[in-house]
């Protein structure tokens, strides 16, 4: 056992714990997590090797890298009587290795003249290799936080935790800008942020040999997330035109742009409350961004007047042909409520997911008002985690739940037996009106 | 739309979902209009993914939808393949995602012994939308 240090994004902060312990189940890493702290970047854990260290960040995008920490401290003289204490067995292995020094301050910064002082204040590990500033053997890093809040006068600077490291594995931060939706080619209105959908492909423990299932695919946002690492990805969505995109632009192309063709299973058009996919099938993870009717009303199949196909028979046209076998036939569509259709996305999961496969669904939610009542539950699924994403008058959630195993004591609850959450006003309603007003009128 | 889809997809009609005939789709009755038109495309091979999935296979069914689309050559039962490296399995496996992956149902249209109803496949993409008429 080694204590490691990991450096985290300063960005979505309160998804780095559910990457890392989603990454930690999928790779059989064992780590204890409890010490993250959604306002320090830095997460020191305790790791049974380098190689978990390795397969711990290697798929992560909101951790930067990993260090195997030499010596830690709250000045630079008590780092170094750690380092003392804790390494003097391990200098002569790395005697002759080439090597930098790399310094990297947080919430604060050291003059170069500065720099130079810390570097050679460690020259008692004696290295003797070649300094190599590309392309090293092995990078040592010196983290240091600062105490907040940040004081510009100069001298008064207090270190806060002074680390030494190693340099281990870098993570997979910098593909974001690869998938970058200003990049791509296929996009729309409805397109997922390339680093929120990696990470929820992450969190929904997408990888080679799985089924992903995005069954509101829009324009393939998860779907080419999914891909990325590993796994097949099914799509369908009720709107064709986005499926399909046009001849020289759509998700296949996307999926050619990425060089990941092989990645792709099959898209289709279809009402999620009109499923095809038979009872029995099962699919690794679901990962979706479902319809809240911000921008158009959430429809389903259905009409809303119903006498109008109170005969069941098909509308003819003047013609005499059927209206629905021709290729532009629209069918009917009625309004549904969010509420229900996360329902029916629950229900859907418990029965479609295979054991302890994952549902990863995005949630718009309004900030004054959230409470525990509003997240959905399952009996057959728990919820792993709740992360936000904070916009100025709103937030949106990224609920992740596991499928119980199918043990025989679960059932899958029918259709009409609901949760029972209590709604006070649909969130669509409240988008338009502007939050403010809910307050102003208290 | 590749043969794996065909065989996980049912008739969307909610009547249907209790009745066998569902399942599979069939091919059995193609409409001038949209011709069945079959394409292979190469995928790359991971046997891995297709171990995964055998086990959700619904063989009987794939039988019937390789038979429809002209393959008679699929062993009766499903085969078991434990060792999925093994290199005996090899061949199978690859003919598996040949069948399974690599073949595209580009355009044609998919029955339901059932109620008739026909969902029509275009540019790779099959449509599950329902008409009024069968919504309730
Ligand atoms: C928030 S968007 C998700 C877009 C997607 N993540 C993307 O990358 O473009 C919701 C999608 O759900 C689809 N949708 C709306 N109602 C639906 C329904 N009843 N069944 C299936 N899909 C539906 C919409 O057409 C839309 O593409
Ligand atoms: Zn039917």
């Amino acid at each position: 056992m080694k204590e490691y240090l990991i450096l985290l994004a300063q960005k979505h902060e309160s998804f780095r714990k559910a990457e890392l312990e989603a990454l930690a189940e999928l790779e059989h890493v064992a780590v204890d997590l409890s010490q993250h702290d959604e306002n320090v970047p830095l997460l020191y854990v305790t790791l049974d090797s380098e190689e978990a260290a390795r397969k711990l960040i290697r798929r992560s995008i909101l951790a930067r890298s990993i260090f195997e920490v030499w010596g830690r401290g709250n000045s630079l003289d008590s780092l170094h009587e750690d380092v003392k204490q804790r390494t003097s067995h391990l200098w002569p292995e790395y005697k002759h290795v080439s090597f930098k020094f790399d310094i990297i301050s947080y919430q604060g910064s050291r003059t170069k003249e500065e720099q130079r002082e810390i570097v050679e204040s460690f020259s008692y590990v004696d290295f003797e290799g070649p300094i190599r500033m590309k392309d090293p053997d092995e990078i040592f890093t010196i983290v240091e936080q600062y105490k907040t809040p940040l004081l510009p006068v100069s001298g008064c600077r207090e270190v806060k935790d002074i680390c030494f490291g190693r340099f281990i594995a870098r993570s997979q931060r910098d593909i974001i800008d690869k998938y970058d939706l200003k990049k791509r080619k296929y996009i729309g209105t409805t397109s997922f942020d390339a680093e929120l959908a990696l990470i929820s492909s992450n969190i929904g423990l997408a990888a080679p040999g799985k089924i992903v299932y995005d069954p509101f695919a829009g324009t393939g946002s998860f779907l080419v997330a999914a891909s990325h690492f590993g796994a097949m990805a099914l799509g369908s969505d009720i709107d064709g035109r986005q499926i399909r995109g046009t001849a020289r632009s759509n998700i296949t192309t996307n999926y050619y742009q990425y060089h990941m063709e092989s990645q792709f299973l099959d898209t289709f058009v279809c009402d999620f409350t009109h499923n095809p996919i038979r009872p029995s099938f099962r699919v690794d993870a679901i990962i979706c961004d479902p319809p809240y009717g911000v921008r158009e009303g959430l429809k389903v199949l259905g009409s809303k007047n119903p006498e109008r196909y109170a005969d069941k028979l098909p509308t003819k046209l003047e013609t005499g042909d059927l209206s629905h076998l021709r290729p532009d036939y629209i069918p009917p569509k009625k309004p549904y409520h969010f509420d229900a259709l996360l329902d029916d996305l629950l229900f859907f999961a418990a029965a479609h997911l295979v054991d302890n496969g994952r549902l990863c669904c995005w949630m718009p939610t309004a900030n004054e008002d959230y409470g525990d009542r509003q997240i959905p539950t399952h009996p057959d699924l728990t919820l792993m985690s709740n992360c936000v994403q904070e916009f100025n008058k709103w937030s949106r959630r990224l609920l992740t739940y596991s499928r119980l195993p199918r043990d025989g004591s679960t059932t899958t609850l029918p259709p009409t037996a609901r949760s029972t959450r209590i709604y006070t006003e649909q969130f669509r309603d409240k988008y338009f009106r502007g939050f403010a007003k809910t307050k102003d009128n208290e | 739309m590749k043969i794996l889809t065909a065989n996980f997809v049912q008739c969307t009609v909610k009547a249907c979902g209790s009745s066998p005939d569902c399942f599979p789709l069939h091919f059995d009755q193609q409409t001038p209009d949209l011709p069945l038109e079959l394409a292979h495309e190469d995928v790359d091979f991971s046997p891995e993914f297709i171990c995964n999935v055998l086990p959700r296979i619904e063989w009987p069914a794939l039988l019937t939808t390789a038979r429809e689309l002209g393959n008679t050559q699929l062993p009766p039962a499903k085969p078991e393949i434990e060792n999925p490296s093994a290199p005996e399995n090899e061949q199978l496996l690859r003919d598996l995602h040949t069948l399974l992956l690599e073949t595209q149902i580009i355009q044609g249209s998919m029955r339901c012994a059932n109620c008739g109803h026909i969902y029509f496949i275009r540019d790779s993409i099959p449509n599950f939308l329902l008409p009024g008429h069968l919504v309730q």
